[in-house]
């Protein structure tokens, strides 16, 4: 077992009392509240649904972040943190990382278990026989879900059992068989972009680390950059999807799971430019980060890896198996 | 910023704004208990409805949405916020250190969680109704056929998760980081173990819930069919998600029930604990065995049968680990100088009583004999007898033992005493009547039942109505005690506890450890 980071008589700076925790909760009920109410009225109700509760509670719970890490950043520079405190948000983010990664696991779970179990087993594959027959005939499982079993079953009205809506598949997939040419498939370049961007971060640090801060700023705002592109490309893909694919959310199992992975991972992408861009914003306006002292930077890079990582699993289960 | 050595600030700021983990702990411990009382009312409610056979109080409606809340509320506001609360109290000094790692992510924590439960609760005056779809809100009723509060529940399982992740992280680096020098992994109180393995599974398992949740909200409001066959998806791929956080979920709720009795034992047997190190290994292989035991919850949804025997035979393997535990405490107090103070019998009271749960789980576990089981009132005698005997007697048992370090005031014991007494005696007759009606065939969450299961439930209704009027008395001898209660300012309450918290002064000052202690 590894020994303990405390030496004796070393002292952890335990902060004053802070107003922070009690405004960033009414930030984020305002948001979830409104956010909730916003949603009912949007399906359940009639008239307009009211966001602005939501929007509201989304400043104040943003802002109250901006405060909280400028407070974190301001006893970092006046010396409070110990080296033992540090660890402690080492611990954190690494914990915090681990969080998101079961988070995606839930997700890919999901695509895993439609296809390799429930979609055959609809199909009437091993003990399935009879639902299918029963239920959903003439339904043939493929992936990507090109036909759901509501349709194959001919719509809506001829199906035996209640659901939420209407599922009408997409005409194509993102797979790679449905475009002309290999540099014609957005995900390839998304890739070849988030790879990349991985890269560019890892040299920024190298730079930080060896006290060369120009080359610090030049790669880490490549990185931002990249980072910014990635999510354009991802609008266009969603917009090519629903412009001229037919793939929709409502495009059965096949396009829930597609725009959950992808979203969630493209919405995780914006957090890490954010995070970074900020990083590189304090390094280019505050002159902060020195090569022993940048753990700001370095967990936004960690994140950043993260959502490398998440996107090789996307690309090879959502888009190329 | 500067310097510590004062006391807290006056007035509600203190509470609203503080940093401090006793502070944080002691909110945490009355808001649950709060909570505990609120689920109990229901719960009463739901034994009224059953006190006879027929529709007797409320509609059938109210009364799904009765059970689904008693869950909910029970599991994520009563039990799992009170061992946060305890472990905000215990762990910074029961290894040395000053504060939790991150005092005000700390405070965040807890100040989520009260608003989230109030929209929960709010949920009952909303337009269709509370959620009535049990606490384990199986889609499609949670989905298809759920009603607009729905989406409140879902967004109020949002906030309590985060708190929970926040906690369990701030936990862990606490316990990996902040440990007093020479206080080496295996030297540290057997509580301390079973919450750092709990906050790992915390960490694992919130996000999974999380993602359950959301995939619900997306198939109610935006259009996806993650649990509809009709669109490919399938609902019991919800159920696998959800018992994949559920299952490990209530580990969560054990392991830190095991570590308080794994304190306590020793202090009134007055020797060490037995097997400390094969306690540790059995703690870290039920929270291993947790990931793998999840379908057990399914046996009659349809799996193939070989799923069937993977998850019968490795539910199976966890009562080895578990057994271990049961014997060492046995063990422990062998030829000890055993006293019975009240901590002492609500923690013999939970050893009784969780080997009688765990041998039902045991029975549980049997694919076979699950098909007649499931969804029957033995599962619900089987998980009361581990969540209420298991956790809350536990907890208890900890308030009962550490309060007089808490507030430098000792308990009324003669009320004490009669607080476990009429408690096991109560529950047990709640519970134990519910083992019969449930093999003889009577389903759970249904408000009305066949006549020859009326005997039975009206001793259970009036056993719960005893359990439940017993923790008023709890909750009296509590305030007396920190009111009027007999002061003491002995360092050691009691004569046989052993650890760092026992070295501060009584009452606990208002910071402890500000230089780390010396551990040999």
């Amino acid at each position: 077992m590894s020994e303990q980071a405390t030496t004796a008589h070393e002292k952890y700076y335990v902060p004053e009392k802070s107003s922070m925790a009690v405004l960033a909760t009414i930030g984020l009920i305002m948001s979830t509240f409104g956010a909730a109410t916003a949603m009912n009225q949007a399906t359940f109700g009639d008239g307009e649904p009211s966001y602005t509760l939501m929007y509201v509670g989304l400043f104040v719970f943003a802002a109250v972040l901006f405060s909280w890490f400028r407070t974190t950043i301001r006893e970092n520079i006046a010396g409070l943190n110990s080296a033992q405190l540090k660890k402690s948000y080492v611990i954190g983010m690494f914990w915090f990382i681990f969080s998101e990664v079961m988070f995606f696991a839930a997700f890919f779970g999901a695509l895993f278990y439609v296809r390799t179990l429930a979609g055959p087993w609809l199909a009437g594959e091993g003990e399935g026989g009879a639902m299918n027959h029963l239920l959903w005939p003439g339904f043939e499982f493929s992936w990507p879900m090109m036909q759901t079993p509501q349709e194959a079953v001919g719509g809506v009205t001829n199906q035996l059992i209640a659901n939420m809506g209407t599922f009408t598949s997409a005409e194509k997939s993102m797979a790679f068989s449905e475009v002309g040419a290999w540099y014609q498939w957005l995900p390839l370049w998304n890739t070849i972009i988030l790879l990349t961007s991985s890269g560019t971060v890892h040299i920024a640090h190298e730079g930080l680390l060896s006290g060369n801060k120009k080359r610090f700023n030049l790669w880490l705002g490549i990185t931002v950059a990249l980072g910014v592109v990635f999510i354009g490309l991802q609008i266009l893909e969603y917009y090519e999807a629903y412009a001229h694919y037919g793939l929709t959310l409502n495009s059965g199992i096949y396009g829930s799971t597609f725009f959950m992975l992808t979203g969630f991972h493209g919405f995780h992408v914006a957090m890490g430019t954010v995070m970074l861009g900020i990083q590189l914003i304090r390094s280019l306006k505050a002159g902060h980060f020195t090569s022993d002292d940048h753990f700001g930077f370095e967990a936004s890079s960690w994140y950043w890896h993260f959502v490398d990582v998440v996107w090789v699993g996307l690309f090879l289960f959502v888009y190329i198996l | 910023m500067g310097d510590h050595h004062h006391g807290p600030a006056k007035g509600l700021s203190r509470w609203l704004f503080t940093t401090n983990h006793k502070d944080i702990g002691t909110m945490y411990l009355w808001f649950s208990f709060a909570m505990f009382i609120l689920g109990g009312a229901f719960a009463m409610i739901i034994r009224a409805e059953l006190f006879q056979p027929g529709m007797q109080l409320v509609e059938p409606a109210f009364f799904n949405q009765m059970t689904t809340l008693h869950g909910l509320i029970m599991v994520f506001g009563a039990i799992m916020p009170s061992f946060v609360g305890l472990a905000n109290w215990m762990i910074p000094m029961m290894i040395g250190a000053p504060d939790m790692a991150l005092p005000r992510m700390n405070n965040w924590s807890f100040w989520i969680l009260p608003p989230a439960f109030l929209i929960l609760a709010s949920t009952l005056f909303m337009e269709g109704g509370a959620p009535a779809f049990g606490w384990t809100f199986y889609a499609p009723l949670s989905t298809t056929y759920a009603p607009p509060s729905v989406t409140y529940f879902i967004f109020s399982i949002h906030v309590l998760g985060l708190s929970s992740i926040m906690g369990s992280i701030n936990i862990i680096a606490t316990v990996m980081n902040m440990r007093a020098p020479g206080m080496t992994y295996m030297k540290m109180p057997l509580f301390v173990w079973t919450w750092l393995i709990t906050a790992f599974l915390l960490v694992a398992v919130m996000p999974v819930l999380a993602g359950a949740v959301t995939m619900m909200l997306m198939d109610i409001h935006f259009g996806t069919s993650f649990f509809s066959a009709a669109g490919g998806g399938d609902p019991v791929l919800f159920q696998h998600i959800f018992w994949f956080f559920g299952h490990p979920e209530v580990y969560i709720i054990i392991l830190p029930a095991f570590g308080v009795v794994s304190q306590i034992i020793p202090a009134f047997s007055r020797k060490p604990l037995f097997g400390y190190a094969s306690m540790v290994y059995a703690t870290a292989a039920i929270a291993f065995l947790s990931f793998i035991v999840w379908a057990h919850h399914m046996y009659t949804v349809g799996m193939p049968i070989a799923g069937e025997l993977f998850f019968m035979y490795a539910t199976m393997l966890i009562a080895v680990p578990t057994g271990v535990k049961v014997f060492n405490w046995i063990t422990t107090m062998w030829r000890g100088s055993m006293t019975f103070e009240t901590p002492m019998l609500f923690c013999i009271g939970f050893l009784v009583l969780f080997t009688i749960g765990g041998f039902t789980g045991l029975m549980l576990s049997i694919a076979p004999a699950d098909f007649q089981y499931h969804d029957s009132y033995f599962v619900v005698a089987h998980f009361h007898y581990v969540m209420v005997a298991g956790a809350v007697f536990s907890m208890t048992a900890a308030v009962y033992y550490w309060l007089p370090k808490w507030c430098g005031r000792m308990y009324n014991e003669t009320m004490g005493k009669t607080h476990f007494w009429i408690s096991f005696i109560g529950f047990n007759i709640t519970f134990f009547p519910q083992h019969f009606v449930g093999l003889a065939g009577m389903p759970r969450r249904i408000p009305d039942y066949a006549l020859q299961f009326a005997d039975f439930n009206m001793m259970s209704s009036i056993g719960a109505f005893i359990y439940g009027a017993s923790q008023i008395m709890f909750l009296y001898n509590v305030i007396a005690t920190i009111v009027a209660g007999k002061p003491t300012s002995d360092e050691k309450v009691w004569d046989g506890a052993e650890g760092l918290e026992w070295t501060v002064a009584t009452p606990a000052p208002y910071h402890t450890f500000e230089t780390p202690p010396a551990v040999r």
